[in-house]
């Protein structure tokens, strides 16, 4: 039966990888005394981009140094490459992974060379610290800036409509009903990439924080739940509120990040519930995505407790398995460096502020980076939940497109999630679940 | 190799009585050595019955791919508590009816058009089998390209007729059914390739009686071309029906079980909670499978086989 070779296969799967990928493993100095580093990052034009940046700089100043970088596919196909990788002892010197609940997920204990205390991690700024740690000790440094997760609008559109950047839900309901009588898409949904649903939800997390402090802790320790925290279902019933006001535009069920993106800049529509990071790669195409679209967070109820959600930057770890720890050391105290933010700088536009002390974005930065540095400076910033809590569940992404296409109500959605997250709970062998 | 020896001695020699040893046993019932079979065994047990039997085991365990702690059946419980599981059996067995019946009345007014006297027989024969040549990935991608609602070739053709079209795979009613209509059309040239093969086999004889008779087009397709046919039938509907139990490749590229969970099935949530590192879960849900397609298609297997022989 057909069935058994499904099983079969992904266990063949597994260990084909194993023995394809260990051909490529083994970097020993070389007889000139140049050490060879393999770099894996995962294969978006923006972190290609920055790597080949920061290997191209680091290799400058280190000529007994040679990097070479390797991709990988993102999502959760990448992440399976990497725990593979990671658990058959066949990783790269250096690897461009998630930080938060993701990392957690790597056993980072176990598997990843630990940096507490090192001076690879002298510029790295004390806040980011958390979120490429477990049980205190610290494994990567940041790798490129953090990004605003929020609404991407298009400033010449409300140029256009005389409209002002909204403080709460209701001026942003009452900006959408004069963009939809403008004949304009108020809002831009793109649900055939599913987890572009989820920014009503995730980015609403400053909003949360600022009602409920202790939501975070209580939601790790099994206490919080979304479907019973007003706050927290927020952003279910902001779904599926903009569902039904017709809010969407049309063929939103099939239209894909890229589209949306591209309708954004364009004009053709006028919010995008988006990352920040979306944008840097668009702007060698579309010049006008530097300066036409701009960033606010989602707003909540209080226009006096208004700000935006942050997700931190990814980290650049080293395995424990690397022959070349000292190299690879040099190498992130480097990206690490305000040197390394200005070679960042040079190859992509940062989407948001850098985590490095002494790391200033560039004059001509993009509009959505400088929108993000004033929430930054003011204080008025929280990270994403995923950043303070390892509990995310997998299907949020489905979830959200239900609730944003109508067909589950956001009460319902958000019970949904939280049996999802205690599915995720339990096969993370969470305390308390 | 101590079966060596064993190899001239087996051919030749003539069926020894009952109760004899072992070795003489074998030398009855085997027309080789079964050192001859060695090389396959060893194939079979490491590559298919070991991994098989992991499996088996690590659906009882919470696996990460780091460590894996045995945890009962916990995992069975977990995905049978899946919120979407039941959408997904729904699912599953409706995309399972709907392809495997389309197939088979598709694939046999195709087998009698294909087995009539056509100018251009041989080319319609190759049109038809084409799409089965094609990568299933592929198939997906290409068709949800022409699916899209405004760009996609699709709609634009209902357009000139006057037909608006909608977002075929983006709205919850029709998702489902539009991935099902593409495996359809890629999976007909394969049931209509085993009906040519079943019609052409039945002996003219039959269709001369019923000429002999007075009998029409109509009782020829009623009275000869359907009953005796069966065994073609029965392998389409068996072939296409386990098939579309398992069906995962068209709709993870078509849909990846959206909008929502409204086209999942049980093998893309089984998909989606190794995607999201439950390995263990997810095996469990595997074994699941295995038994689900087991339990339906071993009865019906069974009982269109009883059919068979009655026909």
């Amino acid at each position: 039966m057909k069935t058994s070779h499904r099983m079969t296969g992904a266990a063949l799967a597994v260990l084909a990888m194993a023995a394809l990928t260990s051909c490529g493993s083994s970097s020993e100095p070389a007889a000139d005394g140049t050490t060879t580093l393999k770099f894996l990052v995962d294969n978006s034009q923006a972190t290609v981009d920055t790597a080949k940046a920061l290997a191209d700089a680091f290799m400058q100043a280190n000529p007994t140094i040679k990097i070479e970088t390797e991709t990988r596919p993102g999502g959760s196909e990448g992440d399976n490459i990497v725990k593979t990788r990671l658990s058959t002892g066949d990783m790269s010197d250096v690897f461009w992974y998630n930080s938060g609940s993701l990392l957690q997920a790597l056993n980072p204990s176990q598997t990843m060379v630990d940096l507490t205390g090192d001076p690879v991690l002298q510029h790295v700024q004390k806040d980011f610290l958390p979120v490429v740690s477990q049980d205190g000790k610290v494994y990567g440094v940041p790798a490129g800036t953090a990004m605003g997760g929020g609404i991407l609008y298009n400033r010449k559109v409300y140029e256009q409509l005389k409209l002002e950047v909204p403080k709460t839900w209701a001026d942003f309901m009452a900006n959408n009903d004069k963009i939809k009588a403008a004949g304009i898409a108020p809002v831009i949904g793109t649900f055939k990439d599913t987890w572009t649903s989820q920014l009503f939800v995730l980015g609403d997390y400053y909003n949360v924080q600022a009602a409920v402090p202790s939501f975070a802790q209580d939601y790790t320790a099994n206490k919080s739940k979304f479907a019973a925290t007003p706050a927290a279902r927020a952003g279910f019933d902001h779904l599926a509120e903009v569902h039904a006001k017709g809010y969407m535009q049309e063929g939103f069920g099939s239209a894909t990040n890229d589209q949306g993106m591209k309708m954004l800049v364009e004009g053709k529509g006028a919010h995008y519930p988006m990352l920040s990071a979306q944008l840097p790669p668009l702007v060698a195409t579309m010049p006008q995505a530097a300066t036409d679209v701009g960033f606010f967070g989602i707003p909540g109820t209080d226009a006096a407790k208004n700000g935006a959600t942050i997700w931190e930057p990814a980290g650049i770890y080293i395995p424990k398995t690397s022959e070349n720890v000292d190299a690879a050391k040099k190498f992130l105290a480097f990206i690490a460096s305000p040197a390394g933010a200005e070679a960042t700088n040079k190859a992509v536009q940062p989407a948001g502020p850098f985590r490095i002390t002494g790391a200033k974005l560039p004059e001509d930065a993009i509009q959505v980076a400088k929108d993000l540095q004033v929430y930054v400076d003011e204080g008025r910033t929280a990270p994403a939940l995923e950043f303070v809590s390892p509990v995310k569940g997998p299907s949020l992404e489905q979830i959200t497109v239900a609730v944003g296409s109508g067909l589950t109500p956001p009460a319902e959605g958000a019970a949904q999630y939280d049996k999802d997250v205690e599915k995720q709970a339990k096969q993370l062998g969470l305390a308390g679940w | 190799m101590t079966k060596q020896d064993a190899g001239p001695r087996t051919g030749p020699g003539p069926a020894p009585g009952p109760g004899h040893a072992r070795a003489s046993r074998r030398r009855r019932d085997s027309a080789y050595p079964y050192a001859l079979y060695l090389p396959a065994a060893v194939v079979f047990v490491v590559i298919f019955l070991v991994p098989t039997a992991m499996a088996f085991y690590f659906a009882l365990t919470r696996w990460t791919l780091f460590d894996s702690t045995f945890v009962g059946l916990d995992n069975f419980r977990d995905f049978l508590a899946e919120q979407n599981l039941r959408i997904g059996f729904q699912n599953t067995i409706i995309y399972a009816v709907v392809t495997s019946g389309l197939k088979v009345v598709l694939g046999l007014l195709l087998g009698v058009l294909l087995t009539s006297r056509l100018r251009l027989r041989g080319f319609l024969r190759s049109v038809v089998f084409f799409p089965t040549l094609v990568s299933t990935v592929a198939v997906g991608i290409t068709f949800a390209m022409l699916l899209k609602p405004q760009t996609g070739l699709v709609n634009q053709a209902l357009a000139l007729v006057g037909v608006d079209g909608r977002d075929w795979l983006g709205d919850a009613t029709t998702a489902l059914l539009s991935v099902a209509l593409v495996d359809v059309w890629k999976g007909v040239g394969l049931a209509t390739v085993i009906y040519i093969a079943g019609i052409m086999s039945i002996p003219r004889e039959y269709y001369q009686a019923v000429a002999v008779d007075g009998g029409g087009a109509w009782h020829r397709f009623r009275h000869v071309t359907l009953p005796l046919s069966w065994p073609a039938t029965y392998s389409v509907i068996i072939l296409s029906f386990i098939g579309g139990l398992r069906s995962f490749d068209l709709i993870w590229t078509m849909t990846r079980g959206g909008p929502g969970f409204t086209s999942d099935t049980i093998a893309s949530i089984i998909y989606k909670q190794y995607q999201a590192g439950f390995f263990g879960l997810s095996t469990a849900g595997n074994v699941i499978l295995f038994l689900v397609v087991t339990v339906i298609a071993v009865p019906l297997n069974y009982y269109l086989g009883k059919r068979q022989v009655a026909a």
